[in-house]
């Protein structure tokens, strides 16, 4: 009888009725030779593969993660509440111990969705990975987590949504900034004043090849999770890395991703995106359920893998050498780089403009961070998309110390209704999030 | 007139069903030494002083090849396994003669490696060395592109009796499984072919030449002459023949449980609007995970003989059984004991029951009564509990769409049916124990003949369709065809309606009452760029499992001239 290693639980949910346009990347067919591919290899009878059905979140647990603008409904789809379902069902069976590791392939993705939501921006709406997160930190107690994005585009969502939180470690690996959307996720981005070097970005240069990645893995994130000591580990696992994908340009193989599998160790995993959906996603996702069940994938192989095609070239081993010996240097630093960051600082502020490629939203926002240094300190966020809402959003973390606390409420008590169209609060600390708006 | 047969692990079953019901029934003991000599007087005796030319059929449920796969007394097969990239299919080895050898094909049924001929006869040179007479060829998704299966058969086999591919089996996407199942064909083919034939010949002999059908675990059958290329569809067909008898007295508007409480076990099976759940994969035997379908059933080991036990304090049941009831003689005490001082069920000797439950009255401290009242709730709560987790179970399935999801149906049923020897008495205990409504089911110790006896025939047909390689296929069924690529999924429909149409008559099926449906039909735009560059289409279809029309005024009158 052919038996996993690791018990290892299963959601598979591929949407076969759902895209956001006939065309679009993120359609229909888009797992149909995955899951070809994994029931043709017989992958669910293996024992100690289990499979479950999705279980959908709630209001709540995405209002744990989220401001929706107008609200939840605008924002959200059927689907969305099952992708986001069947992560949270895969970190239910992790934490209860059904299972050591589980995978949740699922669509739509998340990863580009940020706290405040107007829209859909890179295929995602509402980030499933951070709605699970924030799920099983209320359930189970869980307070330190690493997420490692291994998507191939900068996971900006996850990084917005963490920015401020010292206990949420996100380390996204992905194709430089320069070259890909959403044009973010550089060296310098480390986290908000409350949490530098909790945020972590190792752009890699085109054409970066297993080699590349795997070096990341091995001498960056490896050492970096050991010495943050995450109760749980995440993988945003987004298979454009890959060599085939249309519309980046890594050379990153199925081999590669077991293989990055097996390295990361991840409790929990997630897809994320990947486009090549003939060439390479039956393949990888193949070699990442074998990895995580520890099972042996040396005889998987895309049909037209050929390693010397795709090595990568002396010039990009050496910038993906230099990136990482730059992070690291960071992480070392991450304490005197927080001090100057903060300075005699007791508010500081961030502008900025984000726009939503899919829904084709211009938001502009303008946040407030309250310094602290016993807690990830009270937000505040002033979002306006341009032609739609503005509203004003009130984040009190998880954990948060008396003085930012009674700060969140002073904010939302004090905001001038006729400025904004909702006002939001979220108190992470009793668990609930409050709405006030002008009768219209 | 129809004969349906069942061999229990006890006892036969066999009925003679005409337009006037229930018209003979008898049981004959199982010699499970000698099945043909079982079968055979079995129907020798339900046939004596009966015209054979007035009996239409026999459907026959045994346990030939069941026994044979779990006792591994199955002759040498040769496997010939091309797998290309994906999971080391060493790992699917099915014994010593098992070869992999080059090739691959891929989701969509292209072509990636080719064969390599040397290697075939290379590999057919070793088999014939030792002296393998029976084959079975598999390649991975041979179901969308069969030609390495095809090539390697015809390239070498000529040099064996029989051989079977994969493709030809089912047409589901499961390599490992369908390995298994190519291999079960080949193992039980000289097995079932040798049986049947000397049945066929010893009642021709007598004069009896009744057409033969074969009882499969999904609760249809099919022609003898049929069965020859699908022989290990013929396993573990006896809980279907259970629960297909219980199908002409359910409710065509509700949701059953099935409950077939046996001497040693409890077969369960769930019915929705009369018509039995399907395990969508495939039936497991022993350590193969199969592509043979089946009703979704399951088994415990609790029965009216089951031995009952103190453990720590603690009553247990089965799964053993050591023999009859001590009311019957058996040497240690069972629910059926149990039944008899509670005074639910009639029987045997009473004092020798009283007997067994009184040591485990002492066991537990308390007196006969007591104990028997415990013993049989438990019985009855197992029976319950397990009944439950299936039903969860099959309602935990994942599903692959958003409307399944959101609109998924979950099943409550809210009846039983009881069958099997001890069910008048088992009923009694069910209904006071759960919220459901009980019925014992007609002729309820018989039920399982009159069901293999009154199932209608099966089968089901896999059609894949990909307009931009303009190819529409049904491997199983030896069908491909050049297609347009306007083709549509209406259009593999149709298709695949014709061929199961077509296929259930050449099973044995009534071609003036086929009930067909589409159990599946998906259609996929396939885009690549920005454009569409075809249709990715999959239809499955099957005849509906159920009895044979005109079965009603049969089961009317099995019912009116009834009983409890």
């Amino acid at each position: 009888m052919l038996r996993a290693r690791n018990r290892t639980g299963l959601v598979f949910f591929p949407a076969f009725d759902w895209a956001i346009s006939p065309t679009h990347p993120e359609r229909e067919e888009r797992l149909l030779y995955t899951q070809d591919q994994v029931f043709e290899e017989g992958i669910l009878d293996v024992e100690g593969i289990i499979e479950y059905k999705p279980d959908l979140v709630t209001k709540k647990d995405v209002q744990r993660a989220h401001f929706c603008v107008p609200d939840l409904w605008a924002v959200m789809t059927e689907s969305h509440f099952i992708s986001a379902g069947g992560a949270k069902t895969i970190a239910m069976a992790v934490m209860d111990k059904q299972v050591e590791r589980g995978f949740a392939l699922v669509r739509p993705p998340g990863h580009h969705a940020n706290r405040v939501v107007h829209g859909a921006r890179g295929f995602c709406n509402v980030n499933i990975e951070a709605i699970m997160i924030e799920y099983i930190r209320q359930a189970y107690g869980v307070n330190r987590v690493a997420i490692v994005d291994t998507d191939c585009h900068h996971g900006d969502g996850t990084q917005d949504i963490y920015w401020h939180d010292p206990d949420t470690l996100f380390i996204s690996i992905h194709q430089d900034g320069r070259t890909l959307y959403p044009g973010s996720g550089f060296l310098s981005e480390l986290g908000g004043p409350n949490a530098v070097g909790a945020t972590i970005n190792i752009p890699l240069p085109p054409n970066t090849s297993g080699e590349g990645i795997l070096y990341a893995i091995r001498e960056v994130v490896l050492p970096i999770l050991k010495e943050f000591q995450p109760e749980i580990i995440v993988n945003s696992a987004g298979q454009d890395n890959h060599y085939s994908d249309p519309i980046t340009n890594m050379n990153f193989s199925a081999q590669g991703y077991a293989e990055l599998t097996t390295l990361l160790k991840p409790d929990i995993a997630v897809l994320e995106g990947g486009y090549a959906i003939e060439g390479a996603l039956p393949y990888v996702n193949a070699g990442i359920i074998l990895a995580m069940a520890g099972m042996d994938y040396s005889h998987l192989r895309e049909p037209d893998y050929d390693p010397v095609k795709i090595r990568q070239t002396p010039e990009v081993t050496r910038w993906v050498h230099k990136t990482c010996d730059k992070v690291l240097e960071n992480w070392r630093q991450r304490r005197h780089l927080g001090e100057m960051v903060r300075g005699d600082n007791t508010f500081m502020e961030r502008d900025r403009n984000i726009y939503y490629d899919t829904d084709n939203i211009h938001e502009h926002q303008k946040e407030t961070i309250r310094v602290c240094e016993r807690c990830g300190g009270a937000l505040r966020i002033d979002s306006a998309a341009r032609a739609k809402k503005h509203i004003l959003a009130v984040h009190i973390p998880r954990k948060a110390c008396e003085t930012c606390r009674k700060q969140g409420y002073t904010w939302y008590e004090e905001a001038d209704m006729t400025q904004y169209d909702k006002i939001y609060l979220q108190d992470r600390c009793a668990d609930v999030i409050i709405e006030k708006a002008e009768p219209s | 007139m129809i004969i349906g047969l069942d061999v229990g692990g006890t006892h036969t079953d066999v009925v003679l069903l005409g337009q006037e019901g229930l018209a003979r029934q008898i049981k004959v003991p199982t010699n499970p030494s000698d099945l043909f000599a079982t079968v055979l007087t079995g129907l020798e005796k339900i046939t004596e002083g009966i015209d054979p030319a007035h009996i239409r059929r026999a459907v026959l449920s045994t346990t030939l090849t069941t026994n044979r796969i779990v006792q591994r007394r199955i002759p040498d097969v040769g496997m010939i396994v091309s797998a290309g990239p994906g999971m080391d299919p060493e790992l699917f080895r099915t014994g010593p003669h098992y070869h992999t050898v080059s090739g691959a094909i891929d989701h969509r049924g292209r072509e990636n490696t080719p064969i390599d001929e040397a290697q075939v006869l290379k590999v057919a040179d070793s088999l014939k060395k030792n002296g393998i007479r029976y084959l079975g060829v598999v390649s991975k998704f041979s179901v969308r592109n069969p030609d390495h299966e095809v090539a390697i058969a015809e390239l070498i086999g000529t040099q064996f009796e029989k051989v079977f591919l994969g493709h030809r089996i089912a047409g589901n996407l499961n390599f490992p499984r369908r390995i298994a199942t190519t291999f079960l064909h080949a193992s039980v083919y000289p097995i079932h072919k040798d049986f049947f034939e000397a049945v066929l010949n010893s009642m021709a002999k007598k004069g009896l030449s009744v057409p033969i059908r074969i009882l499969k675990p999904d609760g249809g059958n099919m022609r003898f002459d049929a069965s020859i290329d699908h022989p290990a569809q013929t396993i573990l067909s006896g809980p279907a023949a259970s629960v297909m008898g219980s199908v002409a007295f359910a409710p065509k508007d509700e949701e059953c449980l099935v409950l077939d409480i046996g001497g040693t076990t409890t077969d369960m099976a769930v019915l929705v609007n009369g018509v039995p759940l399907l395990d969508p994969m495939g039936i497991r035997i022993g350590d193969h995970k199969t592509l043979i379908r089946s009703l979704e059933t399951v088994s415990i080991g609790v029965g009216g003989d089951s031995v009952v036990r103190v453990v720590d304090g603690k009553i247990h049941i089965g799964p053993d059984r050591l023999g009859m009831a001590m009311a019957y003689g058996g040497p240690v005490p069972t629910p059926t004991d149990a039944i008899f001082i509670l005074g639910i069920g009639e029987g045997g000797d009473l004092e020798k029951a009283r007997e067994g439950i009184q040591t485990v009255a002492d066991a537990l401290g308390t007196d006969v009564q007591d104990a028997a009242n415990r013993i049989f709730e438990q019985a009855c709560r197992t029976i319950l509990d397990k009944a439950g987790s299936m039903i969860n179970r099959i309602n935990a399935k994942p599903v692959y769409t958003v409307h399944e999801l959101w609109e998924g149906h979950r099943l409550q049923p809210r009846r039983i049916l009881v069958l099997g020897g001890p069910a008048p008495w088992f009923a009694k205990g069910l209904e006071r124990l759960s919220d459901s409504r009980v019925n014992v089911v007609p002729r309820w110790t018989v039920a399982n003949a009159i069901g293999a006896g009154l199932a209608r025939t099966t089968c089901e047909v896999t059609l894949f369709a990909d307009t931009e390689r303009e190819i529409a296929t049904a491997p199983e069924e030896n069908f491909s065809t050049v297609i347009p690529s306007n083709y549509t999924k209406e259009d593999a429909i149709a298709t695949a309606m014709d061929l199961l149409c077509r296929k259930a008559i050449a099973r044995g099926a009534n071609s003036d009452h086929l009930e067909l449906e589409v159990i599946e039909a998906m259609s996929f735009n396939m885009v690549r760029g920005f454009c569409t560059t075809g249709r990715n289409i999959r239809v499955m279809a099957q005849v509906k499992p159920g009895l044979i029309h005109g079965y009603d005024p049969i089961a009317k009158k099995i019912m009116d001239s009834n009983f409890v």
